[in-house]
């Protein structure tokens, strides 16, 4: 395609781009936060359109819509880690996650309870006073819930039902730091466990879940099993 | 006429119905169905107003309106504040389905590549606009009335037609590459003079 691929952003905007072009636009967009700004721009312009033609619809055109959600449930929002849309070292983009299939439910605090000196690592940070849980629901059916605990300064996982690698394979856990690097946070096979995840949580922005090599490795194979982000308490 | 001249990199002062009709949509990502009727009742007239002026016909525009407003309660939870308003974005799924839908039926001769069949107008009922309705409507012709004619008909064409921007540049007896640029030019210009886009 000759010319300069982002005097397309204008057409984009109003789907006025076809096939082939509009395919190359958005691999463009995927890479150009510029055009993606002027393109959401373009959008709202062109949106104001509407208002030009605006009609109040038939009466029962309300009842059917109203209808049709009945039983339908709202898709969970896309989780990122650091919510850092912008940040290079975000590690995972929307549509991995999407693709991943993730239902996200965020809990808040959980009520401090007596601590029994007798808990594990992983118990302990559950049970904190100040621990918060990210809950998901992986594509395979597996659940898991992410907890943690910035007073205890760890975070911990439980997992059920987590579909078992080859001998070849493990599943590795990941902290992520502020700066957006992903460390090391131990292994683990399929199954249903519950796990501290090793290494200081205290600062972490979010943690992950991936399949590598035996052994593990330094640095986390893309695409992650999944990932979950920290609310700020 | 003041209101028309923006003020460099700021936006017009969300109206109470803007602030409603996203807080609704966020509410509906919860799964509040009233706030979902509210939304529609926000939102239908220019949805319906809209997909009815791409594809002209009655029966498959409601198809087409049911089908956005299911997407919309569906991906609430997707919409991004920080990327735009809720109406953008509500505009913008309604106008994409239109045009999927137009593309679609190949054989459609309610696609008349006639230029002049293409732009009339379907009379609408102005007594039932809301008064607010009626008013933002004129606010929008009168800043596309500070386009030039060429891209105030190419980005009508493209948008209200529901073309591509090669068929555009037929309708409108342009060289190839000249409607998008027209679009382009137009739409920015549009976005300025309303005072919408970049935060």
């Amino acid at each position: 395609m000759s010319g300069d691929i982002h005097a397309l952003s204008g057409a984009y905007a109003v789907d006025a781009l076809d096939g082939q072009e509009r395919e190359a636009f958005e691999r463009h967009l995927a890479t150009c936060s510029t055009c993606q700004a002027e393109v959401d721009s373009l959008r709202e312009a062109a949106a104001s359109l509407s208002e030009t033609v605006a009609m109040t619809p038939p009466a029962h055109l309300r009842e059917q819509v109203l209808g049709n959600i009945a039983t339908v449930r709202p898709l969970p929002p896309v989780v990122r880690i650091g919510q850092r849309r912008s940040s290079r070292r975000a590690w995972l983009s929307g549509a991995l996650v999407a693709a991943a299939a993730i239902a996200l439910f965020v809990v808040w605090v959980q009520p401090g309870r007596q601590q029994a000196p007798t808990l594990s690592a992983a118990d302990q940070i559950i049970r904190a006073q100040d621990v918060v849980q990210v809950s998901q629901q992986l594509s395979s059916g597996a659940t898991v819930t992410w907890y943690r605990s910035a007073g205890q300064g760890g975070a911990a996982v439980s997992i059920k039902d987590l579909p078992a690698v080859p001998s070849n394979k493990t599943y590795e856990l990941w902290l992520q730091s502020p700066d957006g690097a992903m460390h090391p946070a131990g292994l683990l096979g399929g199954g249903t466990q519950t796990v501290a995840l090793t290494g200081s949580a205290k600062d972490s922005i979010g943690a992950g879940l991936t399949i590598e090599p035996a052994g593990g490795s330094a640095s986390p194979t893309l695409p992650p099993v999944t990932v979950a982000a920290f609310p700020k308490v | 006429m003041d209101r028309l001249r923006a003020v460099a990199g700021e936006g017009q002062e969300p109206s109470p119905a803007v602030d409603q009709l996203s807080s609704s949509l966020k509410k509906c990502a919860r799964g509040d169905q009233a706030a979902f009727a509210a939304v529609y009742d926000l939102t239908s007239a220019k949805v319906y107003g809209l997909v009815l002026r791409v594809l002209r016909d009655p029966a498959q525009s409601e198809e087409v309106v049911q089908e956005c407003f299911l997407e919309i309660w569906r991906n609430a939870g997707r919409y991004d504040p920080a990327r735009g308003s809720a109406s953008a974005w509500i505009m913008t799924i309604a106008h994409r389905r239109a045009v999927d839908r137009v593309r679609a039926s190949e054989a459609d001769t309610r696609r008349d590549r006639d230029y002049g069949a293409a732009t009339q107008p379907i009379h609408h009922d102005e007594t039932a606009e809301t008064a607010e309705a009626r008013l933002e409507a004129r606010r929008v012709r009168a800043a596309l009335d500070t386009l030039t004619p060429m891209q105030r008909e190419a980005i009508e064409l493209a948008y209200l037609g529901g073309y591509t921007h090669s068929e555009v540049a037929a309708m409108l007896d342009l060289p190839l590459g000249t409607a998008k640029t027209r679009i382009r030019d137009g739409l920015i210009r549009l976005r300025d003079t309303m005072g919408v886009g970049p935060r």
